[in-house]
């Protein structure tokens, strides 16, 4: 078929890990180029000059950017191993529920360990409520996908193994067996699932790059009253 | 088909729900049209979408769906024919990527532009510009987004009517103009002559006023 699959990706970056496990469940070739997000190669600027950021999939020559942008091109490209429902409706509710995990669940569990103080007690009662959601979803499902992983699973998987790392950090619970047990099942489901627990980035590298996000968090709140964007 | 029963959630104000107003009709989908109070939600909206509470919200034959670009895709999925995504996966990828960025980037600044002044305003004023000149790079010289005919990227750039009604309200200059982005500007005037797209818009004056009265107190109005 003489099929060029390059994937754009940093070693930690959990936008790009959707993609790394999308094409490996599919058992779709590729090349993945290492970026250094702090030293961005020429290509990547010129394959994503919008966003300047990863993953980015180029097939054939063609850039990609977004990550549920490439996760529905991956799907209907490469049609084995389908990660969407077929049905229209149910196709909508797992659309519906990717948006949420990353509009709601993502950005409330980044506040909650990112932020100090009452911002982060808000972010703590939102992600519980943000939570209570999904583990509603579930309704005793062994994946968002039904027996086998899909769309949502692959797009809320960062939580599988972010979620122990800031709770390590920051000493305090996020997602708590006892409130959400089947979530918290789901979790390890997911982190041991074959092709998935092959490509979690290194603990120990982990703990290290968040640690220093979130002291560069709390200096700079210390330092300035009023911060600017 | 079988008996069909379509429900659409909006408000007449909502470029979100106007967008499904778009899709719906450019497929020739009959459906019942609920206006919905913000200030006063129906249980009927509250039931259909308890996680948002928002609108718009589509109920086909007793399923909800919400938000607004799953609601597009699956009235595009489901009513196949007049498609609304391209058929081929790197242009329907292309459209995907323009939408999320419109909502994602141009929208939130669209909000900001008429709630700041001076230096600030400015700045927000510039990124709209480079947003929507990226914008044109997409359109380059075709018709509509779409090609020939509307497509989801058209449907989806919809809020630029409301930023663009929102600065006539306050009286600022447009930041889409003609000399400045006369490709954008060009595919607004065709957008807005579009048989069935003029039918979802809000109207003019009604439009303007309720632009004033929600802007009209911020920092940004002269």
């Amino acid at each position: 078929m003489g099929e060029e699959v390059k994937l754009f990706r940093s070693w930690s970056s959990p936008f790009a890990l959707r993609i790394v496990w999308a094409l490996e469940i599919k058992g779709i070739e590729y090349e993945a180029v290492f970026e250094d997000l702090s030293n961005k190669s020429p290509l990547l600027l010129q394959y994503n000059p919008v966003h300047k950021k990863v993953p980015i999939l180029v097939h054939n020559g063609r850039p990609i950017a977004e990550s549920f942008v490439i996760l529905e091109y991956i799907d209907e490209t490469w049609k084995q191993v389908p990660l969407l429902p077929k049905d229209p409706y149910e196709r909508a509710m797992a659309r519906f529920w990717a948006k949420f995990c990353e509009d709601k669940v993502l950005t409330s569990i980044w506040s909650a360990f990112i932020k100090q103080g009452k911002e982060q007690e808000e972010a703590l009662v939102a992600a519980a409520e943000n939570l209570k959601f999904l583990e509603k979803e579930m309704k005793g499902k062994k994946f968002f996908g039904g027996e086998r992983i899909g769309y949502v699973d692959l797009v809320l998987g960062w939580l599988a193994n972010l979620v122990s790392i800031f709770e390590e950090i920051i000493g305090l619970k996020i997602v708590d067996e006892e409130k959400f047990p089947l979530l918290y099942s789901w979790m390890q489901d997911f982190a041991e699932a074959p092709i998935i627990r092959d490509n979690w980035p290194p603990r120990d590298k982990m703990i290290v790059k968040f640690q220093a996000l979130l002291d560069a968090a709390i200096a700079s709140s210390s330092s300035s009253s009023s911060s600017s964007k | 088909m079988a008996e069909e029963e379509v429900k659409l959630f909006g408000t007449w104000a909502s470029p979100f729900s106007r967008r499904i107003e778009v899709a719906l009709k450019l497929k020739g989908v009959q459906y019942e049209y609920i206006e919905e109070n913000l200030t006063n939600k129906s249980p009927a909206l509250l039931n259909y979408n308890p996680v948002h509470k928002q609108i718009p919200v589509l109920v086909h034959n007793g399923k909800p769906v919400a938000e607004s670009f799953v609601i597009m895709e699956y009235v595009d999925e489901t009513w196949k024919h007049n498609p609304i995504l391209p058929t081929d996966p790197y242009e329907k990828a292309m459209a995907r990527f323009w939408a999320k960025y419109i909502d994602d980037k141009l929208w939130p600044a669209a909000k900001k532009v008429v709630m700041t002044k001076g230096e600030e305003q400015k700045g927000v004023i510039d990124e709209i510009q480079q947003q929507m000149k990226n914008l044109e790079g997409e359109l380059k010289e075709k018709k509509f987004f779409g090609g020939e005919s509307l497509g989801f990227l058209d449907i989806a750039a919809n809020i630029i009517i409301w930023l663009v009604v929102a600065q006539e309200a306050l009286g600022m200059d447009p930041i889409l103009n003609e000399e400045k982005l006369p490709v954008l500007h060009g595919w607004l005037q065709r957008l807005l002559d579009d048989a069935v797209f003029k039918e979802c818009v809000p109207p003019k004056q009604r439009h303007l006023d309720f632009s004033k009265v929600k802007f009209g107190s911020s920092i940004a109005s002269k």
